[in-house]
């Protein structure tokens, strides 16, 4: 057992299975996004903030938006851990893509909830 | 055309300050030899040239090394297979501490296979035969059993290159699995919580270089799968 305290789940095995289920919400939300706008070639603001104005939208935005937020740290830990060797190096990365993801979650959840 | 252009990694460390290519030309007679007979030509030429062997047969797994950019037994590996535009590139395998020219420290590869307590452990009391298992269950074992720790894989892995110390690398995650396989084996849950960290198992990315370079034919990558299987009916 090698030990860690700065990957997503603390197991090698939940954060193999939140990439992977993350993954997969990530696809269908930009499937959705891409089929939408074909299917909406003239599209106006009305409608783009009308379809977000649903909640059934917001929740699915809400579930992409964490689903990025996990599956972006699960990742860069691990290239992080692969390539910096150098403990306060990988330390400092860590800590400032850990606060770059929070800060787009909280800007995301803002853009979907405000005016 | 039967002189053949042979380019090898030499390290001596306690007379060179930093390793360097030396080239030879071998004359082969235009026999097809083996790569580990052309290292015996060499070393009539050059007889401080060092590298392991043993069984010349593929079977010992001492001659693990790189040839033109690919791992392999020198044994059993003939220049038809390797050989492009009559020059061969022979270095050490790549990723662990070279001891001198081709003969590598195996240490940390040792170390990783250690950890996964590559033996059968059983608490129940013992038979007065041996353990039976049935043929199917036997079954089982086979492509596990016949590794012979060469470390061809585990030195083509770039997950183990980058994490040996923690990452327990193809070849040592193959025997975890033939220990997790074996029906008369009952440390299954503790093997299995040794493995669930995110550097044991999980730091293999399946890109599938053990497969492509393991001399026995094996497939260090479908073991490590049905782990993660294993692991995943254990937890969910
Ligand atoms: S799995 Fe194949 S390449 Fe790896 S150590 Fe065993 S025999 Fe060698
Ligand atoms: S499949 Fe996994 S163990 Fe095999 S070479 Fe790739 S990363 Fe390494
Ligand atoms: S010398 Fe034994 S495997 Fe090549």
């Amino acid at each position: 057992m090698v030990t860690n305290i700065t990957n997503f789940g603390r197991s090698g095995l939940s954060d193999w299975l939140i990439q992977r289920i993350s993954a997969i919400i990530l696809a269908l939300y930009t499937l959705f996004i891409v089929v939408y706008l074909l299917l909406n070639p003239g599209l106006d603001y009305a409608t783009w903030s009308g379809l977000f104005a649903q909640t059934w939208m917001r929740i699915f935005s809400l579930l992409a938006f964490v689903s990025m937020a996990a599956h972006a740290w699960i990742g860069l830990w691990t290239v992080t851990t692969d390539y910096l060797k150098h403990t306060g190096i990988r330390l400092a990365v860590q800590t400032t893509i850990i606060l770059a993801i929070f800060v787009f979650l909280v800007w995301g959840i803002q853009v979907l909830w405000g005016a | 055309m039967s002189v053949l252009q042979v380019s090898v990694y030499r390290y001596n460390p306690e007379t060179d300050s930093a390793p360097y290519m030396q080239e030879f030309q071998i004359d082969t007679h235009g026999r097809d030899l083996m790569v580990l007979n052309v290292l015996e030509l060499i070393k009539e030429q050059d007889s401080s040239m060092a590298y392991r062997r043993s069984c010349r047969e593929g079977v010992c797994g001492s001659d693990g090394m790189n040839m033109n950019g690919k791992n392999g037994l020198a044994c059993i590996t003939p220049l038809s297979e390797v050989v492009k535009s009559n020059k061969l590139v022979l270095r050490p395998l790549p990723g662990l501490p070279v001891v001198r020219d081709l003969v590598v420290d195996m240490g940390i590869f040792y170390k990783q296979y250690e950890r996964i307590q590559p033996y059968l452990q059983n608490d129940e009391p013992a038979p007065a035969i041996e353990r039976l298992q049935s043929p199917e269950d036997r079954d089982k074992l086979d492509g596990l059993y016949e590794c012979i720790l060469c470390a061809c894989c585990s030195t083509s892995c770039p997950s183990f290159w980058w994490n040996p110390d923690k990452f327990v690398g193809p070849a040592g995650l193959l025997q975890a699995y033939r220990f997790l396989a074996d029906s008369r084996d009952t440390a299954t849950r503790e093997r299995l919580s040794d493995l669930e960290d995110p550097f044991s198992v999980f730091r293999c990315r399946g890109i599938m270089n053990c497969v492509a370079v393991c001399p026995k034919g094996l497939n260090p990558t479908r073991a490590i799968g049905k782990i993660r299987e294993m692991l995943l009916a254990n937890a969910t």
